[in-house]
């Protein structure tokens, strides 16, 4: 009954959980944002006092059901380990593992000092839910939008208007192999030793550890009705359970009552008991077997390239090739409104990526810069900050980026309108244009006289004051592959 | 209730106009469905009709004395299909079947431009009309020197000679001037100075030329100059459809009922283009299509276009652009015979038109003169998709619409199905290149922003 109850309530959790990276809508995330926002990581770097209570209480009285129920990355080796333990032979493929506790505490400080010291690339690659974050937003969602998109195919065929077709993009191809990466190593684990990575990778499974092994409730062997088959042992994912010695680690037991239906002779039970004895530990670093650095190296070979085209006209009809924007050099990078400045940004950012995947005008992408690794920042090749959007504010779990409301937006400096004379088309090709004055919200550009002699070529003239930098004018720029404005970051956002 | 809406009147109306159409009974009986109790006739088929073979108005050039077919095949539309290399090309297949089917049932008019289709229309009509005997077809092609920058004799020359290698013909049986009417200066600058127009008038002499003409869009002044020159015309296209007879846009166009009187005069026979107004016509708003119904329930709105545009007896043929099999089937029949339009019928149109010039459509007949817009947009798709709008009846005039929710989806969403986020409205940087191209005179950018500003509107959801 209790594991039917965990593996419906996992399942809920994780299907709504993987939702919200899906959604393209922003319609999910107003009713299961919340399921974000009670991840263990981004309520830490989001100060939410409520729900790291709330975590630390329901563990130190059930145990670890935070990585049975509500952790999306535990579910998905679950997911895997129990496809694995389909295969023949393989049913009872568990035993018990002695603890890895020098990797495990060890990973635990090095998490713990990378979060104190604003190391916000530790941070993020360790965090489990950042972590699937990272591979809904690359794997999933690509799916979940062809598929939506094929329905919009059949939609607009049939003539209605019940889907719409929406762009499938991988924002960053550094941070997709990252999550590649990170989805072989755990896929690997699961389908051989179940929860192994939780128990010695994971941070958050160690530090919960640290708390479950006080925990009120927990599995209890009897020793006089074991008979010693290893029923549960074999059955038990987080190989915690030694029947040779009647022990169980609790610190490692992720409640997931798998072992509960497996003991014949009733020796297992899920109940309230006395504190246990004390397991012999000994927190010490140590350096993490991964070598990040090699890693990362490797996949920055891969880089992306845009494709130039040319353009001819002469006769009725046809259309122009329009040539694809390229990313100017910024000196700062230009961070989402309600992130405040770059630093707050770094500072609470878990890189899990759902801003990025919620994003309905494709200006979010993961950065390469080694500060930021992963985290969003804004660039306006394939859309701008549009005037009625804050999904990235709305959406946020680590409080990286602040809730806000158009109103707000609209008096948020993130960046500066900055002219490229050389790039302008009015000077280029001496036409008249008026894209980027037509198209801010704020009037901050205006068109001059560019000479006496020309009454209609004008060019723009940027009033910082008013400048929020939302990019509608970059990003409507007709100069190609360049445009002749650009946005250039703000360190800290200011009101207007 | 079906009885209370089929008034005796109508319904004989209805036999009548039927009789003459010289279709079977069968569909007769369909169309009195509604007032017939205990009817057993399927409708399988019977409600469109068998398209009729050798049953085409013709009308006479008196010039020439060619027999024309009052269906014209304008060749400005032709289907497109992508290459494997993912460019654009002529589906020559589709093209063929339609000029078969088109040669089969009596239309022997095809209308062709250097300019057409991206340049590739003269080749792919001459490849679907090599296989077709000479004597069975008239190909009409143009000067198309209005877009060009040069515009010397030699230039002209050389255009005209390749569209005869083009066409794969030795002789071109209606050539025009083409779009003339902006202005006086223009003409003699395209034609009389650099002496283009004594080389064709010698052409036609030596019979390589066999109707020479010219195509108006434009003000009053440049129509009644070059219809007064001082040569006899064989014929000359204009735009006419029951909006343009009598309110087309003084700014762009003149009344068709004018320019028809006008023609009558000097035994000029008029080649009609755009009588469906680049399809609005038959799209018409809802309330307007209810008008037609009424009288005739099984015809479409396009029908009711092609024959007014066939009434006039100064009509020599009236140009379709038929992209689509159904479109020629249904343009066949209207034709097979011609019914002219009778006066309750013009009465009706009247009103028809009345809702037309009040609603806010943008005046664009979709001929992409204006493309390639040299900054990627695609006008013409844009303007459309706008179009459409207003005669489905979602054009919201204002953000408290009950329809408010419905209409913005369905705009917002079709916009993007039918026009590419980097080629909509808001990409245009009014860089007036596309204006001077237009025939129907239209402010492009200016428009470029009302459908701008009507999608910021929606998409911000701000209050209108």
């Amino acid at each position: 009954m209790l594991k039917k109850t965990r593996v419906v309530i996992a399942g809920l959790f994780f299907l709504l959980i993987t939702l919200l990276f899906l959604d393209f809508t922003g319609s999910v995330h107003m009713w299961f944002g919340w399921m974000a926002k009670i991840q263990l990581i981004p309520a830490i770097l989001a100060v939410n006092a409520i729900v790291l209570a709330a975590l630390v209480l329901a563990t130190l009285l059930f145990g670890r059901i935070y990585c049975s129920i509500l952790c999306p990355l535990g579910i998905l080796q679950d997911l895997v380990s129990r496809i694995s333990s389909r295969r023949k032979r393989k049913k009872n493929r568990f035993s018990y593992a002695r603890p890895k506790n020098l990797l495990r505490y060890g990973i635990l400080g090095i998490f713990i000092l990378s979060l104190v010291a604003g190391f916000g690339i530790v941070v993020s690659l360790l965090d489990p839910y950042a972590a699937y974050g990272r591979m809904a937003t690359n794997f999933f969602a690509p799916l979940y939008r062809w598929g939506n998109n094929l329905l919009a195919l059949l939609a607009e065929h049939g003539n209605s208007y019940a889907f719409y077709s929406t762009e499938v993009l991988v924002k960053g191809w550094l941070t997709f192999g990252i999550a590649l990466i990170t989805l072989i190593i755990t896929g690997i684990l699961a389908w051989k030793h179940g929860r192994s990575y939780c128990n010695t990778l994971c941070p958050v499974g160690t530090f919960l550890g640290l708390l479950s092994r006080f925990s009120l409730f927990r599995i209890a062997m009897d020793t006089q009705k074991c008979t010693q088959c290893k029923a549960c042992e074999k059955k038990c994912k987080s190989s915690c359970i030694e029947v040779n010695t009647f022990s169980i680690d609790h610190s490692r037991c992720v409640a997931c009552f798998n072992c509960l239906g497996k003991c014949k002779f009733g020796a297992l039970k899920y109940t309230a008991a006395k504190p246990a004895k004390r397991a012999k530990t000994d927190p010490q670093a140590e350096q993490p077997g991964l070598s990040r650095r090699d890693l990362l190296s490797l996949l920055g070979l891969l880089t992306l390239s845009a494709t130039v085209k040319a353009q001819q006209l002469q006769v009725d009809g046809g259309l122009a090739t329009i040539e694809d924007k390229k990313v100017p050099d910024r000196k700062t990078p230009i961070t989402p409104p309600g992130s405040l400045s770059a630093q707050h940004l770094k500072q609470h950012c878990t890189a899990c990526q759902l801003c990025i995947s919620a994003c309905p005008n494709h200006i979010l992408s993961p950065s390469r810069k080694l500060s930021a690794f992963m985290q969003p920042e804004i660039s306006y090749e394939r859309g701008y900050c549009r005037p009625e959007c804050v999904e990235c504010s709305q959406v946020c779990p680590a409080g990286a980026i602040q809730p806000i409301t158009p109103a707000d937006k609209s008096a948020i400096s993130i960046g500066q309108a900055i002219w490229i004379p050389d790039n302008c088309i009015v000077n280029r090709d001496s036409l008249p244009c008026d894209s980027c004055e037509r198209h801010c919200p704020t009037g901050a550009i205006t068109l001059v006289e560019r000479d006496p002699d020309h009454p209609k070529l004008k060019i723009p003239a940027v009033d910082k004051e008013l400048c929020i930098g939302c990019g509608a004018c970059e990003n409507l720029c007709p100069a190609r592959p360049f445009s002749a404005i650009y946005v250039e970051g703000n360190v800290r956002h200011h009101s207007i | 209730m079906e009885k209370k809406n089929c008034p005796k009147k109508h319904e004989l109306n209805r036999r009548e106009f039927l009789k003459v159409l010289g279709v079977g009974s069968a569909v007769t009986t369909a169309a009195l469905y509604g007032c017939k109790t205990g009817n057993t006739v399927s409708a399988e088929g019977g409600m469109i009709g068998e398209v009729p073979s050798g049953q085409m108005t013709y009308r006479i050039n008196p010039h020439t004395g060619d027999k024309v077919s009052l269906l014209g095949f304008g060749c400005m539309r032709w289907p497109l299909k992508k290459h494997a290399n993912g460019r654009e090309e002529v589906d020559q297949d589709a093209v063929n079947q339609l000029v078969d089917y088109a040669i089969e049932h009596g239309v022997n008019y095809f209308d062709t431009a250097p300019v057409y289709v991206q340049g590739w229309s003269e080749t792919a009509t001459g490849i679907a009309l090599k296989r077709h005997p000479r004597d069975k077809f008239f190909i009409a092609t143009k000067a198309s020197n209005h877009r060009q920058g040069a515009r010397t004799l030699q230039d002209g020359i050389e255009m005209y000679r390749k569209s005869m290698r083009e066409l794969q013909v030795d002789y071109i049986d209606y050539y025009l001037l083409h779009s003339v009417g902006s202005s006086i200066k223009d003409f003699n600058d395209r034609f009389i100075d650099n002496g283009l127009l004594e080389f064709l008038k010698g052409e036609r002499k030596a019979g390589r030329i066999r109707n020479l003409g010219w195509s108006f869009h434009g003000i009053q002044e440049v129509f009644d100059h070059v219809l007064n020159m001082d040569i006899q015309w064989d014929f000359c296209q204009i735009q006419l459809n029951y909006q343009d007879w009598r309110h087309a846009d003084p700014r762009r166009n003149v009344n068709a009922e004018y320019l028809c009187a006008e023609l009558a005069k000097k035994n000029v026979p008029a080649v009609i283009m755009e009588p469906l107004l680049g399809g609005r016509l038959s799209r018409v708003p809802q309330q307007a299509l209810a008008l037609m119904k009424q009288v005739h329930p099984e015809q479409s709105a396009a029908s009711w276009a092609f024959r007014y545009a066939g009434t006039p007896e100064n009509v020599l043929t009236v140009l379709s652009g038929m992209v689509y099999m159904e479109h020629l089937q249904e343009n066949l029949r209207t034709y097979s015979p011609l019914v002219p339009i009778n006066e309750q019928e013009n009465t009706i149109l009247e009103q028809v038109t009345r809702i037309l010039v009040n609603a806010d459509y943008i005046q664009c007949t979709e001929c992409q003169y204006c493309m390639p817009c040299p900054y990627g947009l695609n006008i013409s798709a844009v303007f459309s998709h706008y179009n459409r709008c207003v005669s489905a009846g979602r054009l919201l005039k204002n953000s408290h619409d009950d329809n408010y929710r419905r209409a913005r989806r369905e705009f917002l969403i079709g916009y993007d199905r039918s026009v590419p986020k980097l080629r909509q409205a808001d990409h245009c940087i009014g860089c007036d290149v596309c204006r001077p191209r237009c025939p129907q005179r239209i402010n492009i950018p200016q428009e470029m922003r009302r459908v701008e500003r009507y999608t910021e509107q929606l998409k911000q959801q701000l209050d209108f």
